[in-house]
């Protein structure tokens, strides 16, 4: 049987095997571009902040005494890990969005979106762990722990409070995309699986 | 699904419900005082969200694998398992990755933000969480292997289709 422009498989007893060629083809390169945007401006948020802040220590007569404190991303190896995930994760949605416009017959059987859909899943993984330490991270700069007795930080350094939980928000975004990319390509892989083991149980 | 794809998953599951539950309960059961400068203090896994998030989580990973493991193997529900399971590993995981911060600044500090380590002075405590965090590492590694399993059960993942 010649492939056809619409492949629609004839009735063998079973439930009809949906098309396999998808309509909406630019749903998935679609939402890895978003995801890409999401994730870059995680990273490039989070790297970015910084903050510097002069107080008064104390005063000895008239002069004031002067500390010069800075809030980096550095300090603090959870958002040194959110950087590193979210990084890793654009550069994952970049190549492989270019790999989906550079072969033009992206039809999800071999081995090349076995790879992607499994390295979509890792990336998944690795950024739910990033952000979620450094949301409870930022959520402990935020109030403090009283019973630790660890001060909250975000009333004296509040840009870059800001700046932190505008990356987090932007990576949760991202992390709900490529949760639904790795979703899609699981379930477009299956339409095909079922659509192989029908053909060669069919025997053509 | 035949019986001898059943047995590994059936088997992975047992595992999974294991650590969970045990990772549940030796965070719950962390607990030690201190007393510093005749003021005691106490150190509970409640005093900080994180540690109740873990709790919260592996209490429902437990409670959704105990279910599980009763149930039979329909393949109609096959792939609303297979998402629900993805969903279980990746809060996992989280809840993981955000004790592990938190615990690294109670045990190191963080001299720029002036926190100290409390880890000298509430050993058990400390010691309680890092079992705990050992259970829940245990336990996300092997939802992740059920993942795959299941997977690989329902789609034949790892084998290249030439067509």
């Amino acid at each position: 049987m010649a492939s056809e422009g619409v492949d629609k498989l004839p009735e063998v007893g079973h439930e009809q095997v949906p098309v396999v060629r998808s309509k909406v083809v630019w749903l998935v390169p679609v939402l890895r571009l978003l995801a890409f945007f999401a994730t870059l401006s995680a990273t490039l948020v989070m790297a970015l902040n910084k903050q510097t802040k002069t107080i008064v220590v104390a005063t000895i007569g008239t002069v004031p005494i002067q500390a010069t404190l800075t809030a980096k991303f550095q300090h603090t190896p959870a958002f040194v890990f959110f950087v590193i995930v979210n990084g890793n994760a654009s550069l994952h949605n970049l190549l492989t969005l270019v790999v989906s416009f550079v072969c033009k017959k992206f039809d999800y059987k071999g081995l090349v979106p076995l790879t992607i859909t499994v390295l979509d899943l890792m990336n998944v993984a690795f950024i739910s762990g990033g952000v979620s330490a450094a949301a409870f991270m930022g959520q402990l700069g935020r109030d403090g722990n009283s019973h630790a007795r660890w001060n909250k930080i975000c009333d004296k350094f509040e840009t870059y409070c800001n700046h932190g939980s505008g990356a987090i928000i932007a990576s949760f975004i991202g992390l709900m995309l490529m949760t639904s990319i790795s979703t899609i390509s699981l379930v477009r892989l299956r339409n095909n699986y079922n659509r192989i083991v029908l053909n060669s149980s069919v025997g053509v | 699904m035949s019986l001898l794809k059943r047995i590994p998953l059936f088997v992975l599951r047992l595992l999974a419900l294991g650590a969970t539950v045990s990772a549940t309960a030796i965070m719950i059961t962390s607990r030690d005082t201190a007393d510093v400068l005749s003021m005691k203090f106490e150190a509970k896994f409640s005093n900080s969200p994180t540690f109740k998030y873990f709790v919260i989580v592996n209490a429902i990973a437990s409670g959704y694998t105990l279910i599980l493991l009763f149930f039979p193997a329909k393949s109609s529900c096959g792939h609303f398992i297979l998402v629900l399971d993805l969903i279980i590993a990746l809060l996992l995981d989280s809840s993981i990755s955000a004790c592990l911060a938190i615990g690294q600044v109670g045990k190191k500090g963080n001299s720029h933000a002036g926190w100290l380590p409390i880890c000298g002075q509430v050993p058990k405590f400390c010691d309680h969480i890092t079992g705990a965090l050992i259970s829940g590492f245990v336990a996300a590694i092997i939802y992740f292997l059920i993942l795959l399993y299941s997977l690989h059960n329902l789609m034949n993942l790892f084998t290249i289709s030439q067509d």
